[in-house]
Formats: C-alpha cells, structure tokens, sequence
C-alpha cells in the first residue's frame, strides 16, 4: 500500500534555515545542513527545502548551495525559490534535487508548467500554491513570498496547474503557516476535489491531530510541516507513530542494519 | 579495478545516483560516450523525463547500440524509473516510441482503479520479490521504495518479474533478464533499503 508522507519543510534565507510566523517576522534557526544530515539520518520520507527570499530579491536560485546539501541527503529532495526558467530546473535537477517546487513564475508565464512537465516528466514538477483568505471567507493565490496578490482562486488555478502537467500540488495556507494552530481544512479540500495528482497540506501544523485532519478532512496525500518539528519535541516519526495507530498507512523506516 | 558508469543523456537526477553508488563503494564515473561501455563493469541507465524524450536523446548519442551490443557481453545493467522503462520493446508516453527492447515488453501509462488513486504514484511503497533475486538479496519481503512515476512496465514474459508493487491494481516494480535488471523505483532515493538494492548489484 502507498504509504503517506511526512515531509519535514526547511525554509532558507541567505544560507540560514529560518522560521516564520504568516510569512513574516522570519527568525534564524540554524543552517540547513545540519538539519539536512539529521532528517537524512532519521530515513524521513522526503524533504522540501525552499529559498524563501530568491524570488523576492530577484536572485537565481543557489546551486552550489543545493549540491552541497543534496549530497548528503539519500531521501527524495524537493527544491524550490527563485526558478524562472527550464534552465534553472535542469540545473537543479543536476545539482541533486529530485523534484522541483515552481510558485511565481508559473503566475508570469505558466507555460514552465508545460515545458518542465514535457522536458523533465510531470513526476519532477511540484506546483506550489500560496494562498490567503479574504475577509469574506473566499480564498486567494499570492506569489512572490506572500507579497503580490495575483487574483487567481486556489481551485481553478490547481486545476490548471494539472492541466498543464504538474506531477504534484503543494497547497500552503499564509495565514496559518507558522501558527501551529492547525491546516486550513476548508482550503485543502477545495484543492483535493479539483485535482487527481496528489496534494500535500502545508501551513499550520501544531501537532498531530492537524495532520490526520489535513489527510482525513482534507484528504490530502501527504502533510508537510516546519515548525512542529524545529521548534516542539515532536518528531516525524512520533508522527508516524500516531498516524498509524490512528489507521494511516505509513512508512516505517526500521528497515535492515 | 571494477567501474561502474552512469550513462548521461541527458535526462535525470545524475547527482543523486552518483553520490549513492559512491556512498555504497561504487568506482563511478558518468559519461556521456557510448565507447566508454568498453571500460564499465557495471552500467547505471538513469532517468527522469518522458519515454520518447529519452529515446531520442539515447539515439542521437549512439547509446542505443551501445548498450545492447553490452548486454550481450553480459555487462550487468540497471535501468532506473524511466532507464528501466526504456529496457522495453515500446513505449506510449509522448507517442508510440521504439525502446531498446533488452527487455520484452511495453509501457503503459498507470490507470486508476479507484475514485481516490492519484496519479502520479509518489511516495513509499511496498516491494514484493517473486522468488529468490539477487537485486533484493537481505532485504525484507514488503519493504518500501521510494516511487514518483505515471507510467508501468508490463512484460510480455512473467519470468522477466523480479518484483510487484500493490498500486492500480499490482504492478511491476523491478525486473530482471538476464544481466539486465529494472526497478521502477529510485533505489538511489530509497535510503538504506535502497542503498542495500544498489549493493546488489554491484555484487554482481
């Protein structure tokens, strides 16, 4: 049976490993290798690392930055921030990332969804939506860390993403990210029911309970998080643990020597 | 010395296979001239991409020859995702696609057999060995890969079955003809489990 992912998320700004509260008041937590070799060492099911400030600053994403971490990680790597182009995917893709995450630039020019997906297989390609909901309860997708308000709706613009060949959909609520006080339930849902390509919730996860209510609820495929895991002593594994007890299929990484 | 070589055409995640083979005490090397096959032990055929993305770039290399003229010399060869996908006779992803027919067969892309199944296939999922194989030697019945692909091998032969995995129905996980061997998830992703497959084959 496929197993559901816990994926631990590191965000990264300028080389540190940061942490932010609704995608603002960014502190430092450490550098992101140490945290790449201790989740590699604990077999994790995946790891997402996002620059968070290449777009915004209108920089190239660092890849002699992302070889020297992937080198040390043998679990499925996810890279995203500050790609504008198949140039800079394939550069990824050539300095260890196994999968990439395009935010921005697929609101400039969705067609990198298209030629990614048809150079580097829709399997490679993680479409990343960022999403804050209005005063009235409809939600909207912002790009370029939170900043710009792009006028697209979260389901349609899901919708489209898969149309045009992205293999996955990393759905994160800003508002909630950081808060620890659980997903947006509602939001991934409205993301589940459009497409068929698995989803992972992101944004606000404090405990345990929230996962299985983003795979339960929100029917999500996998559930990524950041701060439980930097900033409680609650562990991906713990995770696992309490997933399957409560029916989850995961993976057990008790695996041979 | 024993060498093992990462064919580059192109297509894939070269990095994460290199470091793995070396991480398992691999000599490797990756090129991208077929000529090179003359001095390789052992053949790694990568591969992230579609099947007839792949197909042309194999082509326009000269690989193709290549490697079939190495698997007569039983030159023991892995094809990883997409590399073992194109091990088959045919393949239908960006059109019907000549393969380089090492291993009989043709690739289909996976249909759901429920409401709920997503495609892709991504994430970890179990491998079952059908007997003995040397490429899942120490390694437990069930234990799970690492998978991300939308498309199935499905062999002409059942004898060509090393492994199935449980999704859409069951399908093909990894093969093995011979000197030629496929697995459909990335043992190079796949941390000590997969580390394990690798040292499998190099033991070959």
């Amino acid at each position: 049976m496929l197993k559901t992912r816990i994926i631990p998320t590191l965000l990264w700004k300028n080389i540190g490993l940061v942490k932010g509260i609704a995608f603002d008041s960014w502190r430092r937590v450490g550098t992101i290798m140490p945290a790449v070799k201790v989740y590699n060492a604990r077999q994790v099911d995946e790891l997402i690392v996002v620059d968070i400030t290449a777009t915004l600053e209108d920089r190239l994403p660092d890849f002699a930055e992302v070889e020297e971490f992937s080198a040390e990680c043998f679990v499925p790597l996810t890279v995203g921030g500050g790609i504008r182009s198949i140039e800079d995917i394939k550069q990824l893709l050539r300095a260890g990332a196994d999968k990439v995450s395009i935010n921005s630039a697929a609101y400039l020019r969705p067609e990198i969804i298209n030629e990614a997906a048809e150079r580097f297989g829709s399997q490679c390609v993680v479409a990343s939506i960022d999403a804050r909901r209005n005063p009235d309860g409809t939600y909207v997708c912002v790009s370029h860390s939170g900043t710009r308000d792009t006028g697209r709706l979260p389901g349609e613009w899901a919708a489209e993403l898969e149309l045009r060949g992205a293999g996955e959909i990393l759905i994160t609520s800003v508002e909630l990210d950081g808060t620890m006080e659980g997903y947006d339930l509602e939001l991934i849902r409205s993301i589940t029911e459009r497409v068929r390509i698995p989803v992972i919730a992101s944004g606000g996860a404090g405990n345990y309970e929230h996962m299985y209510a983003a795979l339960e609820v929100g029917r999500a495929a996998a559930v990524a998080a950041a701060s439980i895991f930097h900033f409680t002593e609650q562990t991906p594994l713990e995770a696992k643990n309490y997933l399957a007890a409560r029916g989850i299929p995961v993976r057990s990484a008790k695996v041979l020597v | 010395m024993s060498k093992t070589l990462i064919v580059d055409y192109g297509m894939g995640n070269l990095g994460s296979v290199r470091r793995a083979f070396e991480e398992c005490g691999a000599d490797v090397f990756i090129s991208g001239n077929p000529s090179d096959i003359s001095v390789a032990d052992h053949i790694v055929l990568p591969g992230v991409g579609a099947f007839a993305d792949g197909m042309t770039a194999l082509n326009a290399a000269g690989w193709v020859d290549a490697l079939r003229r190495s698997t007569t010399e039983m030159i023991p060869l892995l094809g990883i995702c997409l590399g073992m996908q194109l091990l088959a006779d045919r393949g239908f992803e960006g059109g019907e696609t000549e393969g380089l027919g090492l291993i009989p067969g043709e690739v289909r892309r996976l249909e759901p057999d429920s409401a709920e199944t997503r495609i892709p296939h991504v994430g970890w999922n179990e491998v079952h060995p059908r007997c003995a194989n040397p490429l899942f030697s120490a390694i437990a019945e069930g234990t799970d890969f690492y998978f991300v692909h939308s498309y199935h091998f499905i062999p002409l032969t059942a004898d060509d079955i090393a492994a199935t995995t449980p999704y859409c129905g069951t399908f093909v996980s990894a093969l093995n003809r011979g000197t030629v061997f496929g697995t459909q998830f990335h043992p190079e992703k796949s941390s000590r489990a997969g580390f394990q497959v690798i040292r499998n084959f190099l033991a070959l």
